[in-house]
């Protein structure tokens, strides 16, 4: 069966508290899993209490604060700070999203933040990603073709073609949909899951790639595609406004007009 | 999900798997028409038997025995079985591990509802023949 309840050695304990510094202010308590491995202990939640007045307004510069001033042990990844990258999805205030276009001001009370949901944790806020990775390299994200491209230029598209990669290029791979999906959850093993059903699509609406058949043919399957039963959470969280069960609406009607 | 951290496998041979099944579309499809068909059927049963709610055992037989009436109490009892089946398999294939007991599963649940409904079908004939 599918586990419904954490195992005995993943329940959060209460942790430690970092009071802000005499003086300030505009505090806000930040409550953060911390997990280490190492120490054989169960996760807790950590809180710190950081002044509003003294930090950025995005819950990444809260966590870069933290790490530069309160507590160096935090883990998390983050690169860009402006979106691009997919490098800071987590789970922020019950929702998956990039913590540095999350504005602490539209969180009420404390902000609770968490990894992206049920992946394993490698330490605090970094899931390990090696298994969605490997998924999204079984559905071969690059242009497939075995016409050689015209000598003197590029694979030409018309604006028509271009237009219907419009709301899939724009996916930067922070898997805040796939790790909010519940069918993701219960059957992550073989089920793809929204991120890379979407790059699956993007691939196969790119109209200089020619292994469409080819394509179709790999997603054809009851766990890799047809675990989607249009929960919808995957557009509801993404930090980039897309419609990934859309994507995956697509596919399944590629496929039923295939089968004719 | 657990266990794919202890075991010795690449990442991607464990995606990849057995492969692609090569199916599920027909399901999926028949799963869409199936509940279109539904629609209707199920609110001409449920607005024709409440009413007659109280009617007497004959006025119902009778009813019941007319071929147009007929033909839709089968043709709802294929439609509706089938459907059932359908969504229980992926209830199932959703929630129920390892993959054998699926299968087992997926053959009783399919098994059942088949005797249900060509009981349900033969009841409805018995009166209209």
């Amino acid at each position: 069966m599918a586990t419904f309840t954490l195992p005995k050695n993943s329940t959060v304990q209460p942790g430690k508290v970092f009071q802000a510094e005499a003086g300030a202010t505009n505090v806000r308590s930040f409550k953060i899993y911390r997990f280490d491995p190492d120490s054989g202990e169960n996760p807790r939640m950590d809180t710190y209490e950081i002044d509003l007045d003294k930090c950025g307004p995005m819950v990444l510069d809260a966590l870069i604060k933290i790490k530069n001033e309160v507590d160096t042990t935090l883990t998390f990844r983050r690169s860009c700070r402006e979106g691009i990258c997919g490098s800071c999805s987590m789970n922020i205030d019950g929702l998956n999203t990039l913590a540095c276009l999350k504005p602490i001001e539209d969180v009420t009370g404390e902000v609770r933040i968490n990894p992206l949901p049920h992946m394993p944790v490698v330490k605090d806020l970094v899931p390990d990603l090696s298994h969605i990775y490997a998924q999204l390299t079984s559905i071969q994200p690059w242009l497939k073709s075995d016409t050689a491209p015209p000598p003197d230029g590029e694979r030409l598209q018309s604006k028509e073609e271009r237009a219907k990669l419009d709301g899939l290029w724009e996916c930067i791979l922070c898997f805040c949909c796939s790790t909010a999906c519940p069918s993701y959850w219960w059957n992550g093993d073989r089920y793809l899951g929204p991120a890379v059903l979407l790059q699956a699509y993007r691939w196969i609406a790119d109209s200089r790639d020619e292994a469409t058949g080819d394509r179709l043919d790999q997603l054809q399957d009851p766990f890799r595609l047809y675990r989607c039963h249009t929960i919808m959470n995957c557009a509801r969280t993404c930090p980039k406004g897309l419609n990934p069960a859309q994507a995956i609406g697509e596919i399944k009607m590629l496929l039923a007009e295939r089968e004719g | 999900m657990s266990d794919r951290q202890t075991r010795l496998q690449t990442p991607l041979r464990r995606v990849r798997g057995f492969g692609s099944a090569k199916n599920g579309t027909h399901h999926w499809w028949m799963q869409r028409v199936t509940s279109i068909a539904l629609l209707p059927l199920t609110l001409w049963f449920a607005f024709s038997i409440a009413a007659r709610a109280g009617d007497r055992w004959e006025v119902m037989a009778e009813w019941i025995a007319r071929p147009f009436n007929a033909v839709l109490l089968i043709v709802l009892i294929a439609v509706g079985f089938y459907h059932t089946a359908s969504g229980l398999q992926v209830v199932v294939e959703d929630y129920i591990r390892p993959d054998r007991s699926v299968m087992a599963i997926n053959m009783a649940i399919k098994a059942v509802l088949t005797l249900l409904g060509l009981l349900a079908a033969l009841s409805v004939i018995r009166l209209a023949v």
